[in-house]
């Protein structure tokens, strides 16, 4: 039995769809991640969650009760957003007793003891006394996530919640959210346009493009098995080939590159050469495709001598060629 | 046969399906349960705002309209009024002299306002910041002191009079006169903002170009501020056609639209004629409110985010010309206080000019002290319940996360009443409160009535200011707070409003102002146990005191200038608890 259930959720702003028919359901405990380009409506589908926006056709069912017209206080959750909107005049204890000290039920003792272990828990204890302002971006990513816990919400939303911070934090942030979200066993859905990130952090994946679902499956699946050259190529790199009505996909590390010239191999011609660390990226082209990824083995690649301009030979196992009819 | 093609005919592909999907998507019976989805209080405190600022704005204007078309005897009169009041020269004269002396002082006052501004913008003159100050000392004062200084230096026995230099001052020199201090100050303040903002880079291309700082002024500087020059010839127009104050103590016999209104309605009791001029007096504010939004309009995206800060370059002979003329407008105001401080505290003004403090000892027939402490009264009363009620309805305008019909509504009236002169609210509301058939006739002859004016007099530019702080604030803190079950008002309490500080401050302190200058929509309003002080100055220039009139002014004068003091020092402090906070950009 999934917690929350998204059923046919349409959405339109005007005369434009931001949803279009989208089902989805999360089960307790686990990180889905909504992953798609900007103006997929993957943040309208967030924000329908939290209650913030209404659906014009569909329903939200969470924990078994259809929750699609409940307003957001009376929803349990916690959300963290890209600009994380700490209330700057408030410091970080400040911000988490916020919204604890409405919880008429709660004792003052218990309400301060709950906003110090939720600092506790992200590792902003010492700097409980500090104004937002004077946190680095990581801080201030915690103190939000410290603020939406503190509530002991039944599930925890992320709209972008990394994309404002530099390569390094956001990486090291990556896995400390989801080491956070076990250890809480917190249901949590997470908008992201990383792919990197959507891929490292979540249990499940639900792929979004132009206001549709266009797969649901986890990291695996989605990266091994994508379901159409839309996932194919958003969720890593990607190499497309139609030929009439049937479009044929395969991924960069799965080109084989030979020596000797077989009937069946493709004869390539190289662009360019990338060196990134073990593997090597070769930018080449043929005929009628101006673009072709390769990537090898470095150490491949040296034995082999690959210079621009050399032409090269291609074999496409079969087992990894994906297709899809239209 | 790689084709990368194929994807944009997928990407195609999903949009005829997204296309498929289009027409009657929301099944009946579903209404019902929706209605779960909206926050009540949230919309019940919108409407009753958006209800109380509609009745209040648009009940008198109402009311107003239908006087202008209908009897004494309260038929229908159709365009009966107006076909006698273009019949009758002595009343169509006012229309000719309105224009002329409003055209001429806003010819005056965006002349010396541009200087002003640009001496204080763009140039690297010594005692900016004084003279600023100073080119706002007009907007402390009501209009009638602006003329009654006058009459200290020009009248019949004014000082430069003695002297043996007649200007003629009663009648149309005077009122342009008094007119062009009046409408300095707004003409300043809108074309320094306008000249504050400039692209540096364009000034640097043209320099490196050679091109001649004169020829940079009219091809770089006038095309910036044309807008602002055209919206500020509207207003300085609009406010001086519309004022009352000055006309009424050196109009002498040359009537305007202003004074014949009062007239008609204190002097002959014609509330039809007095409803028929004030429907004038709405053509050019409304042309300016057209004016200033379409000029907004398009200025808004002139400036571009990559212009860099405007270096002003050193020129000596240009420093020294800016500074003689900023000398020259500021020593002509300090001569006006000088003159008013002088009639306040002579003896007898002029006959016997010993220093005396018998003015301060006003005559109780003409409103005595009490008028003084009546118009603190209804200053901060207007203050307070006016910067509550502006930023409130500009919170919910602003903030609210549905009702977006509503809140349109709500930004559309919050500008109307900068298309409303203080004579058309003044009169609008005798004819809409001072009717037996309307409940809220209780508040007729209260100080209610004076508030309830001023706040809507005075709306329009603290709006502005409160939406402009609002926009400043991140729109997620309401989703959060709303998501951790935090009510509205406590987000607005504890988040937007200490956050907003600075404004609220600005708009108080506006409200306070203006509540204290204000003579042409509490002309009609204020009842005879509740004298305020700006009319008190009426009734003791007609009384023949002028001493005490100036004594008087000079109060409004002090108490505004301490109030601005206090402004700025409250300011200061805000800033430096928010600076430490390290909230730099609100």
């Amino acid at each position: 039995m999934s917690f929350l259930e998204i059923r046919n959720i349409t959405k339109r702003f005007n005369e434009q769809i931001a949803l279009n028919n989208v089902s989805a359901s999360v089960k307790k405990g686990e990180l889905v991640c909504i992953l798609g380009p900007s103006g997929c409506g993957k943040t309208t589908l967030l924000r329908i969650i939290a209650g913030l926006e209404t659906a014009n056709l569909g329903q939200i069912i969470i924990d078994g009760k259809d929750q699609t017209y409940t307003q957001p206080k009376d929803r349990n959750f916690g959300i963290v957003f890209q600009s994380y909107a700490l209330f700057p005049n408030m410091t970080v204890l400040g911000n988490v007793l916020f919204g604890l000290k409405q919880r008429r039920e709660l004792s003052k003792e218990e309400v301060h003891a709950r906003s110090l272990e939720a600092l506790r828990l992200v590792d902003l204890l010492e700097h409980k006394d500090k104004y937002p302002r004077q946190l680095s971006g990581g801080q201030q990513q915690r103190t939000a996530l410290a603020r939406a816990l503190a509530l002991s919400p039944s599930y925890l939303l992320l709209d972008e919640p990394l994309s404002a911070l530099d390569a390094k934090v956001r990486v090291k942030l990556r896995s400390e959210i989801k080491t956070i979200q076990k250890s809480l066993a917190i249901t949590t859905i997470m908008v992201t346009h990383d792919q990197d990130e959507a891929l490292t952090m979540a249990d499940r994946i639900i792929v979004m493009n132009n206001a549709i679902v266009e797969q649901i499956g986890t990291p695996r699946e989605i990266y091994d098995c994508p379901s159409s050259a839309f996932v194919a190529s958003f969720v890593g790199t990607m190499n497309v080939y139609q030929q009439k009505s049937v479009t044929y996909a395969i991924r960069p590390e799965k080109l084989e590159v030979v020596n000797r010239h077989d009937k069946y191999d493709l004869a390539v011609n190289v662009n360019e050469v990338e060196f990134k660390g073990p593997l090597t990226r070769i930018y080449a082209s043929c005929a009628d495709a101006p673009e072709i990824y390769i990537d090898i083995p470095s150490e491949k690649a040296d034995a082999m001598r690959v210079r621009i301009g050399a032409t090269m030979f291609l074999k496409t196992p079969q087992k990894h060629l994906r297709r899809w009819t239209v | 046969m790689f084709s990368f093609a194929g994807l944009v005919e997928l990407a195609k592909a999903d949009q005829v399906k997204t296309d498929q999907v289009k027409s009657g998507l929301v099944k009946p019976g579903l209404a019902k349960q929706r209605l779960r989805s909206i926050n009540f209080g949230q919309l019940a405190a919108l409407l009753l705002l958006l209800t109380i600022f509609a009745l209040i704005l648009l009940g008198p204007l109402i009311s107003l309209f239908s006087k202008a078309f209908m009897t004494k005897g309260g038929d229908w009169a159709g365009l009966a009024n107006y076909t006698q009041y273009f019949k009758t020269p002595s009343l169509t004269i006012s229309i000719g002299n309105t224009i002329d002396i409003s055209l001429w002082s806003t010819l005056f006052s965006a002349t010396f306002g541009l200087l002003f501004a640009y001496a204080l913008t763009r140039t690297r003159m010594v005692g900016k910041l004084f003279f600023k100050y100073l080119a706002l000392l007009p907007i402390f004062m009501p209009t009638l002191i602006h003329a009654l200084a006058l009459v200290f230096l020009f009248g019949k026995q004014g000082i430069i009079t003695q002297l043996g230099l007649d200007i003629n001052l009663y009648g149309r020199t005077g009122i342009i006169i008094a007119e062009t201090i009046y409408t300095f100050p707004q003409a300043f303040l809108m074309f320094s903002i306008a000249l504050e903002y400039a692209d540096g880079r364009l000034y640097e291309a043209a320099d490196s170009m050679g091109v001649s700082p004169f020829t940079q002024f009219i091809k770089i500087t006038l095309p910036d501020i044309k807008y602002t020059a055209v919206n500020v010839l509207f207003v300085c127009f609009t406010l001086a056609f519309t004022d009352f104050g000055a006309p009424k103590v050196i109009g002498g016999s040359y009537n305007v639209l202003a004074t014949d209104i009062y007239k008609q309605i204190v002097g002959q009791f014609d509330m039809n004629m007095g409803a028929v001029v004030g429907t004038l007096l709405l053509i050019p504010a409304l042309l300016s409110f057209v004016v200033g939004k379409v000029t907004n309009s398009i200025n808004a995206s002139t400036l571009s985010s990559r212009a860099t800060n405007f270096k002003i370059k050193k020129c000596m002979p240009r420093d020294v010309a800016f500074f003689i003329v900023c000398i020259a407008v500021s020593l002509a105001f300090l001569a006006l206080t000088a003159a008013l401080l002088i009639g306040a505290l002579s003896k007898y003004f002029p006959y016997d000019m010993s220093l005396s403090l018998q003015s301060f000892m006003f005559d109780s027939s003409t409103g005595g002290i009490n008028s003084f402490s009546h118009s603190l009264q209804m200053a901060i009363f207007t203050a307070v319940s006016g910067t509550v009620f502006v930023f409130i309805y500009a919170y919910l305008v602003e903030k609210s996360q549905r009702f977006s019909l509503l809140k349109k509504i709500g930004r559309l009236l919050s500008a109307l009443p900068l298309a409303l002169p203080g004579m058309v609210i003044g009169l609008s509301f005798i004819f809409f409160f001072n009717n037996a058939n309307n409940p809220l006739n209780i508040i007729y002859g209260t100080v209610l009535i004076l508030v309830l004016s001023n706040v809507l007099h005075y709306f329009s530019v603290p709006f502005l200011t409160a939406t402009g702080a609002l926009k400043k604030l991140d729109s997620e803190f309401e989703c959060v707070s709303e998501s951790m079950g935090v009510p509205g008002y406590k987000t607005l309490l504890m988040v937007s409003a200490p956050l907003c500080l600075p404004a609220i401050l600005e708009i108080f302190m506006y409200f306070f102002v203006n509540a204290m200058v204000t003579v042409s929509a509490v002309v009609f309003l204020y009842s005879a146990q509740f004298q305020i002080a700006a009319i008190a100055i009426t009734h003791m220039e007609e009384a023949g005191n002028i001493s005490q009139a100036a004594a008087m002014g000079f109060l409004i004068l002090l108490i505004n200038v301490i109030v601005r003091i206090l402004y700025e020092a409250a300011i200061k402090i805000v800033k430096a608890k928010l600076a430490r906070k390290e909230i730099t950009n609100v």
